[in-house]
């Protein structure tokens, strides 16, 4: 207890921050991009080129990013929040006028050779938006239905405009991420009912109106072996390749299926599939504890936080990594639909590693200033 | 500030459900991974190899036909021809397009390319055009970047250098068709024949070969990335034949134009030396496929060129019959060879009249004397007295009415009605229809590879079986030596009086066929001639005295027979002729079964007694 105040009034110094940076988790972070670095150096049927060296490299560029976020103050990051919720809104507007389309979808922004993925930066700033948002609100307002209006357009900007790129996956992630985030404000369990209700009836509608790869993904989902060379074809396949790994694997560099390119896009989407069938069960259970303690050790950190805000903002980035992770891995194993959701740090892509460690910084900024002053702006004036 | 804890208290209790929530659906995650990779592994592995691994089969060169000298009947040729990945372009229309820019396409190819691009998976080769020419095939060398998709190949093509001369035995290869491919994947190999008929159909399984196979691994787009086990296959055996080529090119040459067939057959073994049927086509066209006018030139003609005449050709034996009527006759000793009857030029029985084929009749004959002039009513008498059972037993005995075992498909059985036959069919057997059978008449129907048989049985009096094939691969076939073939059964002595009978007809004074005498006198030929009615000759014609054969329409003439084996004292070859719609076996058929006896005498081994003198010797002097 001495120690902590110590620190609450003490102002930091930088070795002070450095020290209190969570070293273990960098740690687990670095394992992960390892896993990826040599995941990607089978893709490419062992050599560096043209995924892994470049993995690396990203990955310590944003590791130094991540480190420099961690070292920038909690309270300035909040003050950034509804700024950086406005660019990325602009961005995704941007990119929806000008966007470099891949894949059937715009969602890419060309930044001068580096390109950018606005929906990803948009979820970051929203977990900001959303908590500085919370933080100022005390028990008796969240309760407050009219209280909560706000938020909810804060979130139902960017789904919308993530929507009619089109980006399913990225859309429902980013509903479920607030969802998560109300739910631990503090949001009354009962309005969690009235909202999920109509979402049978919605989907029924909303199936009508999907994009015809969209309702195909979720058709080839339903019944994968209809149609086994064409939509069907992916999912199949990763099965094949996972279930032909068996318990041990096959061995390093010795997996048939992804060499052979029956299993399509596995340096990105597939990259998990890789793993399983080169290292087997053993290997994918592996990572996947890897990726666990990733995600259980940002909520503990959100947890262990002092202030509201810190508290939301750590607990939005570990919710957003599981989801991804999550999906991903349900993805490849045929789980449920399709939906280009890559394994963060481990999947080959540039502005993803970036934005994920992004996120990461700023979950260690939380870290290191987990017991700064940080008033409640209204409860405790 | 105790809002604040409210607050918090609740962030904290709903952050650790949320992690619980995490580990569950990461632990759902867990669980089913073990469920797809050790649960069901061993099935995904299986999936896994038969992604990667892909069989392809090399198809095997198809053996040869080779006759009794090793001169080939059927062989094979080098095939250059084009094929379609449909895979590797874009636009399949556009490929054809230049394709026929360089060799024209009809439309009717394009179409079949087309049809059968869509229906085959876009990685296995479709045959856009074959025989083509080697100047074509360097043009579209020459040509190929133009020509994405195209891929130039050599195969085999079935050659058969006696054309139309052997296409009845060796029969063709044709492309085989769905139901084949269902029973052997082996025949989906492009551009593997398999046989459709005769030989080439028989021991199609021999000459075929076995399939080498190569085990690839392949990537997901059917590309190879290397080879992992190779099988080579086994070429096709080369099938020997029986049959002498040149005997059977002179056989065909002198049946002529005439709608005729000839067997030509080794009697002491069985072994067919020729068995020529006229007309004949050309099997090499059914290896490209057959044009509609010309099916249709084949189907139309009355002379029927597709029908191997020799073996399914049905005719009344006529008088060659006469000599199974002996024979059961005295084998069933309701006759003997001194017994005489009278021809008084008709037979009666009750109201019903029978007429010798000599107006003025034989007068009294016996045996020996009614085969030499053939005559009718001694006949009409023995079968009578004999019985149509025993004359129908013993002419199965001697191979008529009955299939034989020939190594060739598509074999008619021919008939020699019993009375248990008739009675099948809910009728009954007429003292008249026994009369009539004992000149070879009625329901009689037997074929001319049948009649040679029954020639050479008698002259052997062995049961030799006829047969075509003499080795495969390099092993000789049984039934070449005669003692493999039982005996007839049937007394040494009632065969040696019907072969006097035989040989009196050729040879004697009053014989009815005096043309097919031999020349050289060390060769004296038996036999015997038949004329064959295809259409009843009513009482009033042949009082009228109008009737003659000669002047009827073509085809209700009488089919012209003549059976005859040689040397007589030491019987080694017999030959059947059977002209259709020639009239007097005599006249059209006896000259024609002479002249191809003169043709094996010379190739006989035994008559070659000077070696021709090498041709440099005579350059010299």
């Amino acid at each position: 207890m001495m120690e902590r105040r110590l620190w609450r009034e003490a102002s930091f110094d930088l070795t002070g921050k450095i020290r209190r940076i969570n070293w273990l988790y960098v740690l687990l972070l670095c394992a992960l991009a390892g896993v990826g670095y040599t995941a990607l150096y089978s893709a490419a049927g062992g050599a560096q080129e043209p995924y892994a060296g470049r993995h690396a490299l990203r990955f310590g560029f944003g590791a130094l990013l991540m480190l420099g976020i961690a070292l920038i103050d909690i309270r300035f990051i909040a003050r950034l929040a509804w700024p950086a919720y406005l660019g990325c809104v602009g961005l995704l507007v941007m990119v929806m006028q000008m966007g470099h389309v891949g894949k059937g979808a715009q969602r890419w922004i060309d930044l001068g050779g580096f390109q950018l993925q606005p929906s990803e930066l948009m979820k970051i700033a929203l977990v900001l938006a959303l908590a500085s948002w919370f933080h100022r609100a005390s028990w008796e307002r969240i309760g407050n239905p009219l209280f909560l209006i706000p938020p909810m357009v804060a979130v139902a900007i960017p789904v919308l405009l993530v929507l009619r790129q089109p980006n399913l996956g990225t859309a429902m992630i980013t509903c479920l991420l607030s969802g998560a985030m109300f739910f631990a404000a503090g949001v009354r369990w009962w309005k969690f009912v009235l909202v999920a209700l109509p979402i049978p009836f919605a989907a029924q509608i909303a199936y009508t109106h999907l994009h015809d790869y969209q309702r195909a993904r979720i058709d080839t989902f339903l019944h994968p072996e209809s149609d086994p060379l064409g939509a069907g074809y992916n999912i199949i396949q990763s099965k094949i390749a996972l279930g032909s790994g068996g318990m041990w694997g096959k061995g390093f560099l010795q997996g048939t299926q992804g060499h052979l390119d029956f299993l399509p896009e596995k340096q990105t989407d597939f990259i998990f599939t890789m793993i399983g069938e080169e290292f087997g069960l053993v290997g994918a259970l592996a990572v996947m504890a890897l990726l666990a303690m990733i995600i259980l050790g940002g909520m503990l950190i959100s947890v262990r936080c002092q202030h509201q805000f810190g508290r939301l903002v750590a607990l939005g980035i570990s919710v957003n990594f599981f989801l991804y992770v999550f999906v991903n891995i349900a993805m490849v194993m045929g789980a449920i639909p399709v939906g280009g959701v890559p394994l963060p740090l481990v999947s080959h892509g540039g502005s993803a590693v970036i934005t994920v460690m992004v996120g990461f910084g700023i979950l260690m900024s939380v870290h290191v200033h987990r017991d700064v002053e940080f008033a409640n702006m209204r409860d405790e004036r | 500030m105790k809002r604040d804890t409210t607050r918090t208290s609740v962030f904290t209790r709903r952050a650790l459900l949320m992690m619980g929530g995490q580990v569950a659906l990461l632990g759902g995650l867990a669980a089913r991974l073990y469920q797809e990779q050790v649960v069901d592994g061993a099935r995904y592995a299986t999936l896994a190899e038969d992604n990667r691994i892909s069989a392809r089969m090399i198809a095997p060169p198809r053996g040869r036909v080779l006759d009794r000298q090793g001169v080939v009947i059927a062989g094979s040729r080098i095939n250059w021809r084009a094929l379609l990945v449909s895979e590797q372009t874009n636009n399949v229309q556009a490929t054809l397009e230049a394709f026929s820019r360089i060799v024209p396409l009809s439309e009717y190819e394009r179409l079949r390319i087309e049809r059968e691009s869509t229906r085959r998976r876009r990685f296995i080769p479709v045959m856009v055009r074959e025989f083509l020419s080697w100047e074509d095939m360097a043009k579209i060398g020459v040509n190929a970047p133009e020509l994405p998709g195209i891929l130039v190949d050599v195969g085999t093509t079935r050659i058969y250098p006696f054309g139309d001369q052997m296409s009845h035995i060796v029969g063709y290869v044709a492309p085989p068709n769905e139901a084949d491919v269902a029973k052997d994947p082996l025949l989906a190999l492009p551009g593997l024949r398999i046989g459709r008929a005769g030989v080439e159909k028989y021991h199609d399984l021999a000459l075929r070969g076995r399939a080498g196979a190569v085990q690839l691994e392949v990537n997901a787009l059917g590309r190879v990335i290397r080879e992992l086990d190779r099988q080579e296959g086994m070429q096709g055996d080369d099938v020997g034949l029986t049959i002498d080529a040149g005997l059977q090119r002179h056989v065909l040459n002198r049946l002529g134009d005439e709608s005729a067939s000839s067997v030509v057959m080794d009697c002491r073994n069985g072994e067919i030396l020729a068995m020529a049927t006229n007309p004949s086509f050309d099997p090499t066209v059914f290896n490209s496929g057959v044009s509609q006018a010309q099916w249709r030139e084949w189907t139309k003609d009355r002379r029927t060129p597709l029908i191997n005449k020799a073996t399914s050709g049905l005719y009344a034996p006529g008088s060659t019959f006469k000599m199974a009527v002996a024979l059961a006759g005295l084998d069933a000793r309701s006759i003997t060879a001194g017994d005489r009857v009278e021809c008084p030029g008709h037979y009666d029985l009750g109201d019903t009249r029978f007429h010798c084929w000599r107006k003025g009749g034989h007068g009294m004959v016996d045996l020996r004397a009614a085969i030499k002039n053939s005559c009718d009513v001694y006949f009409y008498e023995i079968a009578r007295r004999t019985g149509m059972d025993r004359i129908a037993a013993m002419s199965h005995r001697l191979g008529m009415g009955v299939e034989l075992p020939l190594d060739l498909p598509n074999q008619k059985a021919g008939l020699v009605p019993t009375r248990a036959w008739r009675q099948k069919k809910g009728k009954y057997w007429n003292i008249g229809d026994t009369i009539v059978s004992g000149i070879g008449q009625g329901y009689i129907q037997v074929t001319p590879l049948q009649l040679v048989t029954f020639v050479a049985r008698l002259a052997s009096g062995r049961v030799v079986q006829p047969h075509l094939t003499r080795k495969i691969g390099a092993a000789m076939q049984s039934g070449s030596r005669p003692e493999e073939w039982p005996n007839l059964g049937v007394p040494e002595r009632a065969l040696q009086i019907i072969r006097e009978g035989m040989w009196a007809v050729v040879n004697e004074q009053g014989g009815t066929a005096p043309l097919a005498k031999l020349p050289d006198p060390r060769w004296q030929m038996s036999g015997k001639t038949g004329s064959s009615q295809v259409r009843r000759v009513s009482r009033e014609m042949r009082e009228s005295g109008k009737y003659d054969s000669e002047k009827l329409p073509w085809e209700f003439r009488p089919h012209a027979l003549f059976v005859a084996y040689a040397p007589h004292d030491a019987p080694r070859y017999a030959v059947s002729v059977v002209v259709e719609h020639g009239n007097a076996g005599s006249a059209a058929a006896a000259p024609i079964a002479r002249d191809i006896m003169i043709e094996v005498m010379q190739r006989d081994p035994a008559n070659r007694v000077d070696p021709p003198a090498p041709r440099i010797a005579q350059v010299k002097s």
